[in-house]
């Protein structure tokens, strides 16, 4: 019998149904992936598992099978006791974001031991001791201090421990990980996920694992269970899956990973647009000495028409780099040189949501540079929002709608349309495609390189994913600790790195070993 | 932490020194001569410049201060030019009347403000937190002197169940003091409790959402502590903000209450020496409030401290 069985679910937020018949089965000791775009249902999915579906949202339809045990009215609200000793205890929880997702007012171990004692499995400071064991057991340093921190002296990769020993402290059978490592640095993400697995395969605990990856999916579990738009499209082995998927959304999927299609051919040498010479930006620490180097003598060119990716984890300095280039930091000594002025050179920032102003129509977003540098008067810069919408492949009937009426990949659409309207020679594209599903990356990357095809406009991608990287650039340079420690042609620095940071950096990215 | 107190220590003193210097020429700078007021409508020109020369307004600003800051330090205000009372022996006779009964709004603000808002954020969406909003929005509206006088209409004159007037100090009687003060206190703190519901709740409902309070129901927490450990408490900051910015109204609010309620206070005291132009008395009462302040703003940092760790910056190990 399987642990975790769950049978024609379907969930609503209010009148709205989200996840449609849903089927899941998660055997003891087994690993499961639920892998899926957002808005595909799979987090609605794990959260009424565990009974914490948000706002409005409920089960409607469907079982939820535990054990054999129907959990379901517990999890409708129907029984509050069943449900707690549920949480916890016999199902844990990872949840994604490790920033937001610890007490800011309570001390680490306070907060790990408090899963025992709420389930009065130990109290007082047998309960501390195991807390701090327990943190030991999921790779925190010198733990016993660590635990009478509070959580904004931790690092993003050392709360996702935290709350992993969180998680895992009352020992549950089945443990639910939601994006337990989206919002980690990839090194830092496979660390975490080997933890992850051992830890479970030590206790015999099975394993849920909720994520947009599908290449870390199949890396990581025995079986994948594919999901859009709140329905299951395909269950299978995950090596399966990956080789031979067999529903068309999953071959989209699997098509669109990033890095495993070929690299860009290869172009003639152009002249410079952008050169960069030794550039350095140091801060100021409160309470150290010495200044910090956030970028350490960094120099490179941008050619003409072809992409330069700056590849690098957080903390590299990549983004104060392209920071520097588009002249938002004053560099503390170094040069940047453009070749133009300062319209010949636009942003494309990461995040849709907060780079554009949400008062304003689409319209007027783009046409906002032409207006800045008043180029042409109402009706040409009204024509002008109408080509580059074509351009961007957006229908011009987008024009007087605002940002928070569109989808993630459009409002990326948008921030593009507007940093082409001076046709400038230089876009900066900083982390421009790491919010978006992967099906809808793989296309505004496609329509990038398009329009450097069609423009020969040259791009300064800043990037975290080496993989991207791979799909859009010709030349890249590899940052650590704000130097760069490898660059050349991105075939080569990826068919044969020198660097052994660079080799880690590979390593880790999931799917290179199927 | 310590190192955090003596700085914040450091700037009240330099804060102190520059609110005395404001006090000082902000009374000098009233229209109206004490001297004049002081000698009477019926002086001469010499009668006038002889008692100005006794209270020592002939001298140079920045003598007037020295003294001025000196007799301060040796706790020495100076005398009313009305009365020829000490300062000192007025403020004192008043400023218990003042504390206590600003103290006592405030904890019945705070009190009831945590609990309304705490139950408006939990009973989101139902008949109570439509009832609790309504009612906060009449306790910010409604003018106290209005809600003064009704509450000494009906609950005093027409219930009998509250003095209308008068003072007891709570060092002697502890259970009549409660009796006399109750209705000013609440008439007084009813604004500031209404303002503390309102972001209790918005705090409280923000909380509610937040991821970590997820994460605790994911480890089996029950309701009541989710809501009074994490929310509740994460919640505290903002309340204690407030509850600091909101200290300057309540202490004019006092003034206006105390009329009401005809307690013997600081208001009233207040009152009566800025119409008579007595400087010594309006100096002395605009420090001791600017020292009232400033000390509870040290006392609102230190609790913030307390309550948001990330706030102490020690340096030590971050």
């Amino acid at each position: 019998m399987s642990l975790l069985k769950i049978e024609g679910l379907d969930v609503a937020y209010g009148s709205s149904a989200v996840v449609h018949g849903v089927d899941l089965e998660v055997g003891r000791g087994r690993r499961v992936a639920v892998v899926g775009a957002s808005g595909s249902g799979k987090s609605t999915t794990a959260a009424a598992a565990i009974g914490l579906l948000p706002g409005r949202g409920r089960i409607t339809g469907g079982r939820v099978l535990l054990d054999g045990e129907d959990i379901t009215p517990a999890l409708q609200g129907k029984d509050e006791r069943r449900v707690r000793r549920l949480r916890g205890r016999q199902i844990g929880l990872v949840p994604q974001d490790p920033m937001s997702n610890l007490n800011p007012s309570a001390r680490i171990g306070r907060q790990v031991a408090e899963t025992l004692t709420v389930h009065g499995l130990a109290r007082g400071a047998a309960a501390r001791s195991r807390a701090v064991e327990l943190l030991e057991e999921a790779g925190i340093p010198d733990a016993a201090r660590r635990a009478k921190q509070y959580p904004h002296e931790f690092s993003g990769g050392m709360r996702q421990r935290v709350l992993i020993a969180m998680a895992l402290a009352a020992e549950p059978e089945l443990l639910i990980a939601d994006e337990p490592t989206s919002a980690l640095d990839v090194t830092v993400q496979r660390q975490i996920l080997d933890h992850l697995e051992r830890l479970t395969a030590a206790r015999g605990a099975s394993l849920l694992l909720i994520t947009h990856d599908l290449a870390l999916a199949a890396d990581r579990c025995d079986e994948v269970v594919v999901m859009s738009e709140g329905r299951v499209v395909e269950t299978g082995q995950a090596s399966r899956v990956l080789r031979e998927p067999a529903h068309e959304y999953t071959q989209k999927l699997v098509a669109a990973v990033p890095g495993f299609g070929a690299a860009r051919a290869e172009v003639a040498e152009t002249r410079e647009v952008l050169r960069v010479e030794n550039l350095v930006k140091e801060y100021r620490v409160r309470g150290r000495r010495e200044r910090m180097r956030a970028v350490d003598d960094v120099s490179f060119v941008v050619r003409a028409g072809t992409t330069t990716a700056v590849v690098g984890e957080s903390g590299s300095g990549k983004t104060t780099t392209a920071r520097m280039v588009l002249g938002l930091e004053t560099p503390t000594s170094g040069r940047v040189v453009l070749d133009g002025g300062r319209r010949d050179m636009q942003p494309v920032f990461q995040d849709p949501f907060g780079s554009l102003d949400p008062t304003k129509t689409v319209e007027r977003l783009i046409d906002e540079p032409l207006r800045v540098f008043s180029v042409g008067d109402g009706r040409s810069r009204r024509e002008r929002v109408g080509e580059l919408l074509d351009q961007v492949a957006l229908s011009r009937s987008l024009a007087q709608r605002r940002p928070v009426e569109l989808s993630g990949g459009q409002r990326q659409r948008v921030a593009i349309a507007r940093a082409l309207a001076l046709n400038p020679k230089l876009v900066v594209c900083d982390e421009a495609v790491s919010a978006l599903d992967v099906l809808v990356q793989r296309q505004v990357l496609q329509l990038l390189e398009r329009l450097q095809v069609e423009l020969g406009v040259s791009y300064l991608f800043i990037t975290h994913d080496l993989a991207v990287a791979r799909s859009i650039a010709h030349d890249v340079l590899v940052m650590r600790r704000g130097q760069v420690v490898e660059a050349g042609k991105i075939s080569d620095v990826f068919d044969n790195p020198q660097h052994p940071y660079t080799r880690e950096l590979l390593s880790a990215i999931p799917g290179r070993a199927a | 932490m310590a190192h955090f107190l003596l700085t914040r220590l450091w700037q009240s003193v330099v804060t102190l020194v520059l609110a005395s210097m404001v006090v000082f020429a902000g009374v000098r700078a009233l229209p109206g001569d004490p001297a004049l007021a002081a000698a009477g409508e019926e002086a001469t020109p010499e009668m006038v410049a002889a008692v100005r020369a006794q209270l020592g307004l002939d001298q140079p600003l920045w003598v007037q201060y020295w003294r001025f800051v000196k007799n301060l330090l040796s706790g020495d205000l100076g005398t009313s030019v009305r009365t020829g009372t000490p300062v000192s022996e007025l403020i004192g006779a008043t400023l218990p009347v003042t504390a206590w009964l600003t103290v006592y709004a405030l904890g019945f603000a705070v009190v009831v403000g945590l609990i309304a808002g705490t139950v408006a954020a939990v009973r989101r969406g139902t008949v109570t937190e439509f009832g609790l909003n309504t009612l906060s929005v009449v306790g910010l509206s409604v003018p106290s002197f209005w809600l003064g006088l009704l509450a000494i209409l009906y609950l005093a004159v027409g219930l009998g169940w509250f003095p209308a007037s008068g003072y007891v100090s709570p060092v002697e009687d502890p259970l009549r003091a409660l009796h006399h003060l109750t209705l000013p206190a609440v008439i007084l703190g009813t604004g500031i409790a209404a303002v503390v519901m309102r972001q209790t709740r918005a705090s409280m409902l923000a909380n509610l959402e937040a991821d970590y309070v997820r994460t605790a129901r994911a480890k089996g927490v029950s309701q009541a502590r989710v809501v009074v450990r994490f929310a509740l408490r994460n919640s505290l900051v903002v309340v204690v903000t407030l509850v600091g910015l909101q200290l300057g109204g309540l202490i004019s609010g006092a003034v206006v209450t105390e009329r009401i309620f005809g307690l013997p206070g600081f208001g009233k005291l207040t009152l009566d020496s800025v119409f008579s132009r007595d400087y010594p008395v309006i100096e002395g009462v605009v420090l001791i409030v600017t020292f009232a302040y400033i000390i509870i703003n040290l006392v609102v940092d230190v609790l913030y401290s307390i309550l948001d760790p990330r706030i102490r910056v020690t340096g030590a190990n971050s």
